[in-house]
C-alpha cells in the first residue's frame, strides 16, 4: 500500500475527492450568494433553505410522481427559481429602500420558516434518494475506487460555474446586469427594465441553489437541516473569497472543500472548524477577502 | 415661542413623573410576579430580557448587527455549569468566571469582526459563533447533544440556599436589574452619545477625532459580557447548559426579540423577549411547528412593523398626542 505522510494513498485520494465534491457545492452556492449580494445588495440567508428545497422537490417528484433523476434535475431548479422570483417580486423588493439589515433579517425569517415547515411535515430524519442507474458504476483506478456519480457532480458543477461566469462577464445581458449594479437609475434611463433584471437575477441564483440541492440528493440524504449546515460555511467562503470576483468565489469554494477534506485526514477533530480558522486568518491579513476589492 | 417652550417643559416634567410611576409599577410587578406565575418561567423571561437588551446595546444603539451572540450566551452557560458542577465553584464564582469568559470571547470576536462593516460584520460574527458551536459539539466536557445536566445551584455567599426557586428568582431578578442598569447608564453616558453619533454618521464621528472602532469594540465587549451574564444565570437557574443555546437559531431568535420589541429603545427588547418566550411556552404544548411560526413572525415584523411593539405604540401615542 502506498503511503503519503503516513496515510494510505487511497484514504488521502478519497478525502480529496470528497473535498472536491463539497467544494463544488460550496462553489455553486457561494456563487449565487455573491451574485445576489452584488446585484441586489441582499445577503440571502434563505440560500441554504432554497438548496434544501431543491433537494426536497427532487425527492418529492421521484417519490410522489415517479419522475426520475434527469427530469428532476431540470424541474427542481425551475420550481425553486419560480418560488424565488415570486418571493422577490412580492416581498423582498419592498426592502431595497430600507437598511440592508432588514432584507437580511427577512431572509433569515424565511429560512427559519422553510426549515421549520419541512421539519414539521417530513420530520428531521434524512430521506434517501437513489443514484441514477446510468451513473451508478465507477472506475477502479488501482489505488482507489472512483464512483461515476461523483465525477459527474464535479464536472457538471464546474460547467455550470463556468457558464454563469461566461453569462455575466461575456454576454450582453451580463453587461446590463453589471451596469445595473454600478448605476441602476442610469441603466433604467437607457430603457433597460432594471426591476425585472433584479427579479431574474434572484430567480436564477436561487434556482442555482435548487440545482445544487438536486445534485446533492443522491450523495447526502435529503433532510430539512441540510441547508443550514452548508449556509454558514458558504458565508465563510464568501468572506474569504471576497465579494468582488466570480472566479475568486468559485476557486475559494473548491479550494476550501479540498482543504476541509485534507484536515479530515490529518486532524479529524478540527475538520468542522477549519473553514472558520482560515476565515479568521484571512481577515487578519486581507480584510477584504482574497479576491475582494474595497467597497 | 415662549409659550411653546413652557408647554414642552411642562410636558417633559409630566413625562418624567409618568416614567417614574411606570418604573415603580414595573419593579412592584417584578417583585410580586412569582406569587402568581411559575418562578422558573419568570426566570427564563428575565434571562432573555437581559440577553435581548444586551444585543440591543450593539444593534440598536451602535448599529452593529451581530448574528453570533449565542456564542456568548451559550458559551457562558457552559462555563457556569461546568465550573459549578465539576470544579465545585460557588454560585458567585461560577457566574463571575462565565462572565469573564464571555467578556474575553467578546473582545476577541469584536476585534476580528469590527474590521468589516454592515453585512460583512453580521456574517463574520455568525461564522465565529458557529466555530464555538462546533467546539461545543466536540469538546468532551460539554456533553455533546445532552449538554451539562444536574448543575447544582449552590448557596449565595455560602449562606442563602438557592435550591428554592423563589429565592433563586429574586437573585436572578437582582442581577438582571443590575445588567439592565449598566445598559441604561451606558446609553445615557457620554460614551453612549458617541456610539449614537457613530451609528448616525461614522465618517463625521471620525472627522471629529473619535476612533469609531475603539468605541464599537468596547460596546461589543460589554454586550458580550452581559449576554454571558444572562446565559450563566439561565444555566444555573435551570441547572442545564445545552447545545441549543449556542446554535445560530438562538442568535437569530434574540435578534427577533429585539426587533419585535423595538430596536434602539430601552424597554422594547424586554417586551419582545417576554413576548417570544411566553409565545414559545404556550406553543410548545400545542404541537404546532414553533420554528415555522417564529420565522413567519420574523418576516411579518420586517415587512410591516419595523419599529417593533414598543416603537409602534410610541409612534401611535405621539401621533395621537400631536393631533389633540
Amino acid at each position: 500500500m502506498t503511503e503519503i505522510f503516513g496515510v494510505p494513498a487511497a484514504v488521502l485520494a478519497g478525502q480529496i475527492l470528497l473535498g472536491l465534491i463539497n467544494g463544488s457545492f460550496y462553489a455553486l452556492l457561494s456563487l449565487g450568494l455573491a451574485i445576489i449580494f452584488g446585484m441586489l445588495n441582499v445577503i440571502n440567508f434563505a440560500h441554504g433553505a432554497f438548496y434544501m428545497l431543491g433537494g426536497f422537490v427532487t425527492w418529492m417528484l421521484f417519490s410522489y410522481l415517479g419522475i426520475g433523476y434527469w427530469p428532476g434535475l431540470l424541474i427542481a431548479p425551475v420550481i425553486v427559481g419560480l418560488i424565488g422570483a415570486v418571493s422577490e417580486r412580492l416581498l423582498l423588493r419592498h426592502l431595497y429602500r430600507v437598511d440592508h439589515l432588514y432584507s437580511l433579517l427577512f431572509t433569515f425569517g424565511a429560512a427559519l420558516a422553510l426549515e421549520g415547515l419541512f421539519r414539521y411535515v417530513f420530520g428531521a430524519a434524512g430521506k434517501p434518494y437513489p443514484q441514477p442507474a446510468e451513473l451508478s458504476g465507477g472506475y477502479n483506478l488501482g489505488f482507489m475506487f472512483l464512483p461515476l456519480y461523483r465525477i459527474w457532480v464535479i464536472v457538471i458543477a464546474l460547467a455550470v460555474c463556468f457558464g454563469t461566469w461566461y453569462a455575466i462577464e461575456r454576454t450582453r445581458l451580463g453587461a446590463y446586469l453589471r451596469a445595473a449594479t454600478e448605476n441602476p437609475s442610469l441603466v433604467q434611463a437607457f430603457g433597460v427594465n432594471v426591476p425585472f433584471l433584479l427579479t431574474l437575477t434572484y430567480a436564477f441564483c436561487v434556482g442555482l441553489a435548487g440545482f445544487t440541492g438536486a445534485l446533492a440528493a443522491p450523495i447526502y440524504q435529503v433532510s430539512p437541516g441540510m441547508g443550514a449546515n452548508f449556509l454558514i460555511i458558504i458565508f465563510a467562503v464568501v468572506v474569504i473569497g471576497g465579494m468582488g470576483s466570480i472566479v475568486g468565489t468559485i476557486l475559494t469554494g473548491l479550494a476550501l472543500g479540498v482543504v476541509e477534506g485534507l484536515t479530515k485526514v490529518f486532524f479529524p477533530t478540527a475538520s468542522a472548524i477549519t473553514v472558520f480558522i482560515i476565515m479568521i486568518l484571512v481577515l487578519m491579513v486581507r480584510p477584504n477577502g482574497l479576491f475582494g476589492r474595497e467597497r | 415661542m415662549s409659550v411653546q417652550s413652557t408647554t414642552t417643559t411642562g410636558l417633559s416634567r409630566a413625562g418624567v413623573s409618568k416614567r417614574m410611576l411606570f418604573f415603580i409599577g414595573l419593579v412592584a410587578a417584578a417583585l410580586a410576579a412569582p406569587f402568581f406565575v411559575y418562578p422558573l418561567f419568570l426566570m427564563k423571561i428575565l434571562c432573555f430580557v437581559l440577553f435581548a437588551s444586551a444585543v440591543n446595546l450593539v444593534l440598536g444603539f451602535a448599529g452593529l448587527l451581530s448574528l453570533g451572540h449565542a456564542a456568548f450566551f451559550g458559551g457562558a452557560a457552559y462555563v457556569a455549569a461546568h465550573s459549578a458542577k465539576v470544579w465545585g465553584f460557588p454560585f458567585e464564582l461560577a457566574i463571575l468566571s462565565a462572565v469573564a469568559f464571555s467578556t474575553l470571547l467578546g473582545f476577541v470576536f469584536g476585534f476580528l469582526s469590527i474590521r468589516r462593516q454592515g453585512i460583512y460584520f453580521a456574517m463574520i460574527t455568525l461564522a465565529l459563533a458557529q466555530m464555538i458551536y462546533f467546539l461545543a459539539i466536540q469538546m468532551p466536557f460539554t456533553g455533546g447533544e445532552d449538554g451539562i445536566t444536574a448543575v447544582p445551584r449552590g448557596r449565595l455567599f455560602g449562606v442563602v440556599d438557592l435550591g428554592d426557586s423563589l429565592t433563586m428568582y429574586y437573585v436572578v431578578l437582582a442581577l438582571v436589574a443590575f445588567g439592565l442598569f449598566v445598559i441604561w447608564r451606558t446609553v445615557h453616558s457620554p460614551f453612549g452619545h458617541v456610539l449614537a453619533a457613530i451609528k448616525e454618521n461614522e465618517a463625521r464621528a471620525t472627522s471629529l477625532g473619535l476612533q469609531p472602532n475603539r468605541y464599537k469594540l468596547i460596546a461589543f465587549t460589554l454586550s458580550a459580557a452581559l449576554s454571558g451574564l444572562a446565559g450563566a444565570l439561565k444555566a444555573i437557574s435551570f441547572q442545564v447548559a445545552s447545545l441549543l443555546d449556542v446554535t445560530w437559531h438562538m442568535s437569530g431568535e434574540v435578534v427577533l426579540m429585539t426587533l419585535i420589541g423595538g430596536m434602539g429603545t430601552l424597554i422594547g427588547p424586554g417586551i419582545g423577549a417576554a413576548f417570544v418566550v411566553a409565545m414559545e411556552h404556550y406553543l410548545s404544548t400545542s404541537g404546532l411547528p414553533i420554528t415555522f411560526i417564529i420565522g413567519v413572525i420574523f418576516m411579518v415584523c420586517v415587512m410591516l412593523f419595523r419599529k417593533g411593539i414598543y416603537g409602534e405604540l410610541r409612534a401611535w401615542y405621539l401621533r395621537r398626542a400631536g393631533r389633540d
